[in-house]
């Protein structure tokens, strides 16, 4: 369930990049991999406190976003949805490359304030995966409130719709792109370091996550936040309840089969709208 | 400046645009003939791994390039195509039998896939195609019966007819073979009614339909070639690889060919076979600098005595020798081509020939595209 | 003899009656405009009429069969076919693929004769190309055959539309607002061209069009439409001095 939580917040990266900008970023996982790893690096090569890592963390991997947006997504505005999606998968391989390079490609550990549970009505709760569901649900009711009371929020709704109609209408269209991106790359991060007492750093744990939060993004619906974050409990939950009754092997495919049937019955998920081209 | 004259309309229809292009493709075909004649056979068994790329890079070409659907999960076809073959042929079914049933079977399972394509667009096509490598790949994994799951599955050379094709240079030949072939049938679809409908799907769906293209059917169509091709270089590229294993058909892989498709060139056949070049041979290039740029830095710096120069070389043979180095030097080589040159391999080509054709009255304007900003204008 | 009818034609969009109870008839020979404000529900009609929309109710009868359920890749081979407002042509192919391409619901060759190209398919290549030759010289297309539509102006663009659709063989010719962005000039040569292909080519015309020049030179019959249901129907002369019509189109 809390790892539904992380893909919920994943996908919520994603979401919000395709709402503001229409195209999808498969670089979000490897975005919340840089995160964990730029956690570890201030914990364990610098010595600093795990609060004062996560705060660096997130601003330095939601800067890096934002200058991936000025820098190169500026660079495509225009192009065909697929060159820029191979984009990001370009640019995932790289920052995977990256990591392996700077870091190294062991698998690590980052050391954690949360250890010990809770007894809860006969059910036990590790500080672990409670640290998770809280810090989902923080960052969300921040990002919820900053979208939906800030005019900031409106204006990224008039820059997805039409960038053309938006830079006439006095709206910084490419600061707001850049903005999008760092808030997005900063979720992904934080997603990342309150992952990796659960998974481990490693070069690769991006990727696994970023198809499980894509089911999550898809579950949703395409357009929606709130639906990313239900999709994300919902790929958590069917995951668990599919290690556990069905045979071995289900564990992994079971979201994907999820996925699949959603796609065939319900493609815009459980929020989203279907666009459609008016001729 | 050669200008081709048009006398006929038979000249628009046929392969080759007139006698002095099919000559120099006359020409590049006795090169590619006699080549296992003067190189190593290193080099003819790497030549045989570009032209079942080139297969693979048709196949998603076709899909992607021609028809505008795009699928991040094209390795698990080759894997279908792979693991039926390898087990026909286990079970004693002669070869040919055997790669015509795992192109039916892979076909089908394009057909498969494509169904609820239909009702996708975009994105969502491409997510599926994902989730369905996915699932193939555990499947994979788990019917042990077919594919002997981890243990993995080797597979022999080739026996055709009673004639062995255990030979590098024949299964270069064989290879090469099926490669015409396919070049030639998918270049007979292009010119004809069922390649301009997919265009046509590409470009338009509503004009598409408008003009009496049935999407359901076309599309059904483009998936089912697409996947039929690649059964044909999963059977190839099984013997090839000589020992099958689950985790050879990967996303990672699949990325790897729609890479091929990109730099090669979107929407053309030459795209195809530039893009297999490639990514067939930046592997063995990769190894081949990572010891010797630092040799060669070295030299270079105790013959100018500058050190710098052999520490530079050092750092790039360090960093070429990291593992994971090829999937990131792949990544950066996809986004240059994005970001600089989107036509890919073959644009350039082009843009390079109508240089020197037009010189000195080349305007870079004449490859310039026309940029969509509104979103109602990108979606089809 | 009419070869078109719509039948209380009504649809909505969500609470919106785009179109809301329209019946016409075109008859065969006629160019037969509508008019009206924007957001009158035209192009709603035209979507109705080549069956990209679902209408919510009323009917089509075109050349005595009831179409109103026809699925909208099988119009074309009825007879019916649409240019598109937005310019729908097919943008990275050549002029000469998208007219050839127009040509496919005539198309009798299977799949597996194009995958070897027999000769039978070269041979109806070749007759596919001598008819969309016709329309190119009909409408003086030739030294743009081999250009893809990405490198052409607006104009030609316009006209390649219309190249298209004249293709499909059609019996009806739906044209919605055709010199829209044109100049005085194209649009003169566009209302010669609509005369020709009823004149010459006797194929019937509906009409979506903005440009009043226009529609008094070549429309037979007109109807005017707002909020989408009819005003009136009558010949140019007698829609544009309608004063219903004057209030709420075209001023005055």
């Amino acid at each position: 369930m809390a790892v539904g939580c992380i893909y919920g917040l994943v996908a919520l990266g994603f979401v919000l990049i395709y709402k503001a900008t229409e195209l999808v970023n498969f670089a979000q996982g490897d975005l919340l991999m840089l995160g964990a790893f730029v956690a570890y690096m201030a914990v364990i090569w610098w010595g600093l406190d795990y609060w004062l890592a996560f705060a660096i963390s997130v601003v330095t991997v939601g800067a890096f976003g934002a200058l991936l947006d000025a820098t190169v997504l500026r660079k495509v505005i225009g192009q065909p949805q697929f060159a820029i999606v191979m984009l990001t998968i370009g640019l995932g391989a790289m920052f995977r490359t990256f990591a392996s390079v700077t870091w190294g490609s062991e698998i690590y550990t980052l050391p954690t304030p949360f250890s010990g549970v809770w007894q809860v009505g006969g059910v036990t709760l590790s500080h672990q995966y409670l640290s998770i569901v809280a810090g989902t649900l923080i960052l969300c009711g921040v990002l919820y409130a900053f979208f939906n009371h800030t005019r900031i929020g409106v204006a990224m709704q008039a820059t997805s719709q039409n960038q053309l109609a938006a830079y006439y209408m006095g709206i910084p269209v490419k600061l707001i792109f850049s903005m999008i991106w760092a808030i997005s790359a900063g979720v992904a991060a934080a997603a990342g370091i309150l992952l990796a007492p659960v998974t481990l750093i490693d070069i690769n744990m991006g990727l696994a996550v970023a198809l499980k939060a894509f089911a999550a993004a898809v579950l949703g619906g395409f357009g929606s936040i709130p639906g990313a974050l239900l999709g994300g409990i919902i790929i958590g939950l069917i995951e668990l309840y599919a290690g556990a009754t069905l045979p071995e092997g289900f564990k992994d495919t079971a979201p994907y089969i999820v996925l699949l049937i959603m796609l065939i019955v319900r493609p815009q998920g459980l929020f989203g709208t279907l666009a459609r081209k008016k001729v | 400046m050669r200008f081709v004259f048009k006398t006929s309309y038979a000249q628009d229809i046929q392969i080759f645009r007139d006698r002095v292009d099919a000559s120099w493709y006359g020409l590049l075909g006795l090169v590619v003939i006699a080549l296992p004649f003067l190189m190593s056979e290193y080099y003819v068994g790497e030549t045989t791994w570009v032209f079942i790329y080139a297969l693979c890079g048709l196949s998603l070409m076709v899909l992607v390039g021609y028809t505008g659907l795009v699928s991040l999960g094209h390795a698990a076809f080759l894997g279908i195509g792979a693991y039926a073959h390898a087990f026909f042929l286990k079970n004693g079914i002669p070869w040919i039998p055997s790669v015509v049933l795992a192109v039916l079977i892979t076909t089908a399972s394009g057909i498969i896939v494509g169904l609820p394509a239909l009702r996708m667009t975009g994105i969502y096509l491409a997510i599926a195609t994902l989730a369905f490598s996915v699932i193939i790949q555990e499947v994979f994994s788990r019917w042990e019966y077919v594919t002997h799951g981890f243990a993995g599955m080797p597979v022999d050379k080739p026996v055709i007819l009673g004639v062995s094709f255990a030979d590098d240079r024949a299964f270069y030949y064989l290879c090469l073979f099926f490669l015409v072939l396919a070049l030639w049938l998918t270049r007979n679809l292009l010119r004809s009614p069922t390649g301009r409908a997919w265009v046509a799907i590409r470009d338009s769906e509503i004009a598409a339909q408008s003009m009496g293209v049935n999407l359901a059917i076309y599309k059904s169509i483009a998936f089912a070639y697409s996947a039929a091709l690649m059964g044909l270089a999963g059977a190839l590229f099984a013997h090839k690889i000589a020992y099958l294993a689950p985790d050879i058909f990967t996303i990672l892989l699949s990325i790897q060919f729609l890479l091929l498709v990109i730099v090669g060139g979107l929407g053309s056949l030459h795209g195809a076979v530039f893009g297999a070049i490639f990514v067939a041979l930046l592997p063995p290039v990769i190894a081949i600098l990572r010891d010797s740029i630092p040799a060669s830095m070295a030299d270079a710096a105790q013959a100018t005595g500058i050190g710098i120069i052999g520490m530079l070389g050092d750092a790039v043979g360090n960093f070429l020798k990291k593992p994971g180095v090829e999937a990131g030097i792949f990544g950066l080589i996809l986004v240059l081509v994005i970001l600089l040159e989107p036509l890919g391999m073959y644009g350039r080509w082009i843009k390079i020939r109508v240089f020197f054709s037009t010189f000195p009255m080349y305007k870079r304007a004449t490859f310039k595209r026309q940029r969509t900003y509104m979103r109602s204008e990108r979606l089809r | 003899m009419s070869i078109f009818q719509a039948d209380s034609l009504s649809i909505n969009f969500g609470g919106i009656k785009a179109v809301d109870g329209v019946s016409f008839d075109v008859e065969q020979g006629e160019v037969f405009t509508i008019i009206g404000p924007n957001g009158a529900g035209k192009t709603t009609i035209f979507n109705l009429v080549s069956r990209i929309y679902e209408p919510t109710g009323g009917k089509l009868v075109f050349n005595g069969t009831d179409i109103t359920n026809v699925p909208p890749h099988r119009i074309a081979a009825l007879g019916i076919a649409r240019t598109f407002q937005n310019i729908e042509l097919f943008e990275h192919a050549t002029l000469l693929q998208n007219l050839l391409l127009a040509r496919h619901a005539h198309k009798r060759s299977g799949f597996f004769s194009e995958l070897l190209f027999l000769p039978s398919v070269r041979r109806m290549e070749l007759e596919h190309r001598e008819a969309v030759e016709k329309v190119i010289e009909f409408l003086d297309l030739q030294q743009y055959r081999d250009s893809f539509i990405v490198n052409l102006p607006y104009g030609v663009r316009k006209v390649t539309e219309l190249a298209r659709a004249l293709c499909t063989d059609p019996k009806l010719l739906l044209l919605d607002e055709p010199s829209s962005g044109l100049n005085v000039e194209e649009t003169d040569d566009m209302a010669f061209w609509i005369q020709d292909i009823r004149d010459l080519l006797g194929i019937t015309v509906l009409m979506v069009e903005h440009d009043m020049s226009l529609v008094s030179a070549v429309s037979d019959r007109v109807m005017a439409l707002n909020y989408g249901r009819p005003i009136t129907t009558g010949t140019p002369g007698e829609v544009q001095s309608h004063p219903e019509v004057v209030r709420a189109y075209l001023g005055g």
